[in-house]
């Protein structure tokens, strides 16, 4: 595996071994000292031409607990906002010497593109793209129910909201069926993409027919600008519709868990004691966020660099 | 002074040869001799070919091409005459723009050059360019098109299509629906779903064409389509011409060789608009050349600087070149696969683009008394592509490393040499 882009990418083996990976160095984080040399003298550069705090810093924490150094670079304020083009970014990059690129970007197909260049040499891992892929939340998401409900093969998950412009609903749909799960995706008909029959999913308008056979329901964030362009009538009637409250919460099996890739609308898709409550493992999504990322980039980079074996 | 083409097939057929003296055939047989004599054996003599969709970019954006340069690739590609569409910078929407792209044509040489007016005053959507007075003007334009842009507005077009039939003129409609279209990238369809690519549905050209089908039977116009790119698209003219309504179909070498499969490595290399569509719809368009559904074969010649093209998908400029590859595609795509014979070709090709932009010169069989447009060209060649070996200023060519069939051996303009041995002649006016 030279570079993480799609769910996709993984086979079932690969998907296990960066999970088993990612349990052990769980452990590290409960360390005093939560630093591992393994990534010594490596450089990993976070490019974000998107504004996203919280993935940034998951993907900073990950590097250095891994001791690699960590360059960070977003397009505001940068050249980037000056028209810099991705192209002269990645040389610039590459010219500094990164070992690997952590990019998100607004564009669908950006990383692939970095990673399919001659732009650049590292490993390119992809930190979320347009409304393409986030391979890394998939992953997460995939840990934390495994350490919830064990192994993943035949359990029921439901991923609830806006499917066509997510980047998360697309990872978790390939990499849960990579690893076996049944997923259902339940969206009204106009946030479900054309084609979406070809998907390895099921797929439902009805959430309600849905929650008593979940044992992991994912709620998707409903960005604001979707309510101005007729997706759904207002977002009382979505929330009404299609938003995890109580009634339906308690509705869930006894062992049934609540995600979230955050950040929430609390109120929208999901109601805030939902979120609060013992099923949520909204935060702990969060902490297993940091291991992942560090599986990751052992994973790309912790073998022998290419000059090495070269 | 006479030029004496030796040996040729004319459309492929029969071998004779061509005499040329003063811009004009004078005399079609064997052992013909002239001050000149050019070998044709093997050749296949086509008349020279004529592109309804070309995009010169001048003025404006002389970094992507210039009449001269888009001139000397259409030369290298097998035309004499090529269409200049108005969305330049200034828009070709009055008298001045369209004769100064006229002129510009004419002082060069390798191609005639006939000026597109845009429907529109910059290409707006809002109100009528002067449509008349670019007609009226030395360009004398015919075609008129917003290309790049729909004219969505049912009641502008159906205004201009009355309009233009003061003078014979023509509405070449671009037809995409904006709203059903905003911030599209790829086709609609599966792939985009799965790349995360916003879609261009079918129906927002489907739509687009069955209004402007209605409209112009309504008001008794001649409609073009320009680059049709679906099954539902083929099959609304061929509908609409089976009602007898006059339209007129183009469809692009890209749309009859490549599919959207292409988008999933993200290279924007095959971004164009309308998009790359399903194979289903590849293997639509063909047969509606093929069964005369579709009357044309244009290039839709795009020029783009590579800054446009080395990006992210969503960042880069739509559209890919395409004068230098026509002839070996259509080859490749209904001649090799025995659709389109080379007289067919000549039709879709040179004739029939001709008589829509209703240029009396060119597009004329290869007869005694005709004008010497007329193209050489090896079908038995073939040639991996490779995208700096252009006469354009600009390198997005989707068929790097392709290898195709064909090779125009030489091109006349009036009886003069654009091309001779696969090679541009220097200064063809002198």
């Amino acid at each position: 595996m030279k570079h993480l882009l799609s769910a996709a990418d993984l086979t079932r083996e690969d998907a296990i071994t960066i999970l088993d990976t990612a349990e052990e160095l769980l452990g590290v984080a409960k360390r005093p000292i939560k630093k591992l040399p393994t990534l010594r003298g490596r450089t990993i550069v976070n490019l974000f031409f998107e504004d996203s705090t919280r993935t940034r810093i998951s993907f900073e924490a990950a590097a250095k607990r891994l001791s690699a150094d960590v360059i960070n670079f977003s397009a505001k304020g940068s050249s980037v906002s000056k028209g810099e083009s991705l192209k002269d970014t990645a040389l610039t990059l590459q010219a500094m010497g990164a070992d690997a690129v952590v990019i998100r970007h607004h564009a669908s197909g950006a990383p692939h593109r970095l990673a399919h260049s001659r732009w650049t040499r590292g490993a390119v891992v992809n930190a979320g793209d347009g409304t393409h892929e986030h391979p890394t939340q998939a992953l997460l998401d995939a840990f934390t129910m495994r350490s919830r409900l064990g192994d993943l093969a035949g359990k029921n998950v439901t991923i609830v909201g806006d499917v066509l412009h997510s980047r998360v609903a697309r990872s978790n749909a390939l990499l849960l069926d990579t690893l076996g799960a049944e997923v259902t995706l339940v969206a009204p008909p106009t946030l479900l993409p054309v084609g979406v029959e070809s998907w390895p999913v099921r797929t439902s308008y009805d959430l309600d027919a849905e929650v008593e056979k979940s044992d992991a329901v994912m709620m998707l964030r409903v960005q604001r600008e979707r309510m101005n362009a007729s997706f759904f009538p207002s977002a009382r009637e979505y929330s009404r519709r299609y938003g995890l409250d109580l009634a339906r919460m308690n509705r869930l099996p006894d062992h049934a868990i609540v995600m979230h890739p955050g950040p929430m609308n609390r109120g929208m898709e999901i109601n805030a004691d939902v979120a609060d409550s013992d099923r949520s493992v909204i935060v702990e999504q969060v902490t297993n966020g940091v291991a992942v990322r560090m599986a990751v980039l052992y994973l790309l980079l912790g073998g022998a660099t290419e000059e090495e074996t070269a | 002074m006479s030029t004496v083409i030796k040996g040729a097939r004319i459309l492929g057929e029969q071998v004779a040869d061509l005499l040329i003296e003063d811009g004009v055939i004078t005399q079609i047989g064997s052992g013909l001799a002239g001050d000149e004599s050019i070998d044709a054996t093997d050749l296949i003599a086509l008349p020279g070919l004529v592109d309804l969709h070309t995009h010169l970019r001048e003025p404006g954006r002389e970094d992507a091409e210039t009449v001269l340069t888009g001139t000397r690739a259409a030369a290298r590609g097998g035309f004499t005459c090529v269409f200049a569409m108005a969305n330049t910078e200034p828009v070709a929407d009055t008298a001045g723009v369209v004769e100064q792209v006229w002129r510009l044509g004419r002082e060069h040489g390798y191609a005639d050059v006939q000026p597109i007016g845009a429907v529109t005053v910059g290409l707006a959507g809002e109100r009528l360019s002067e449509l008349g007075a670019m007609a009226d003007s030395a360009a004398r334009v015919r075609v008129f098109s917003d290309d790049g842009k729909c004219v969505s507005d049912a009641v502008l077009m159906r205004r201009a299509l009355e309009y233009v039939k003061a003078f014979d003129g023509v509405i070449a409609q671009h037809a995409q629906e904006p709203r059903l279209t905003e911030g599209a990238q790829m086709n609609e369809g599966p792939l985009s779903g799965e790349l995360g690519l916003t879609g261009w549905p079918a129906v927002a050209e489907e739509a687009i064409i069955a209004r402007d089908v209605l409209l112009a039977e309504h008001v008794g116009s001649r409609l073009h389509v320009c680059h049709l790119s679906t099954r539902g698209s083929v099959e609304i003219v061929r509908w609409a011409k089976s009602r007898g309504i006059d339209v007129t179909a183009e469809v692009t070498p890209h749309h009859l060789l490549l599919d959207d499969e292409l988008v999933r490595s993200y290279d924007p290399i095959y971004k164009v608009n309308p998009p790359l569509r399903s194979k289903d719809d590849v293997l639509a368009v063909r047969e509606g050349l093929a069964d005369g559904t579709i009357d044309i074969v244009a290039t839709d010649h795009a020029p783009h600087p590579m800054e446009d093209k080395e990006c992210e998908w969503q960042a880069a400029a739509f559209g890919m070149l395409g004068l230098e590859t026509a002839l070996s595609i259509v080859q490749k795509t209904m001649v090799d696969t025995g659709a389109l014979t080379w007289a067919r070709v000549a039709e879709v090709m040179s004739a029939t683009p001709a008589r829509i932009g209703r240029v009396a010169h060119h597009g004329r069989p290869l007869a005694v008394g005709e004008p010497a447009h007329i193209v050489l060209y090896d079908p038995t060649a073939t040639r991996v592509v490779e995208p700096s070996d252009t006469a354009s200023l600009s390198r997005n060519t989707p068929y790097a490393g392709m290898e195709l069939p064909g090779r125009v051996v030489a091109t006349f303009l009036a009886g003069r040499p654009t091309v001779l041995e696969g090679r541009l002649v220097e200064g063809p006016t002198q």
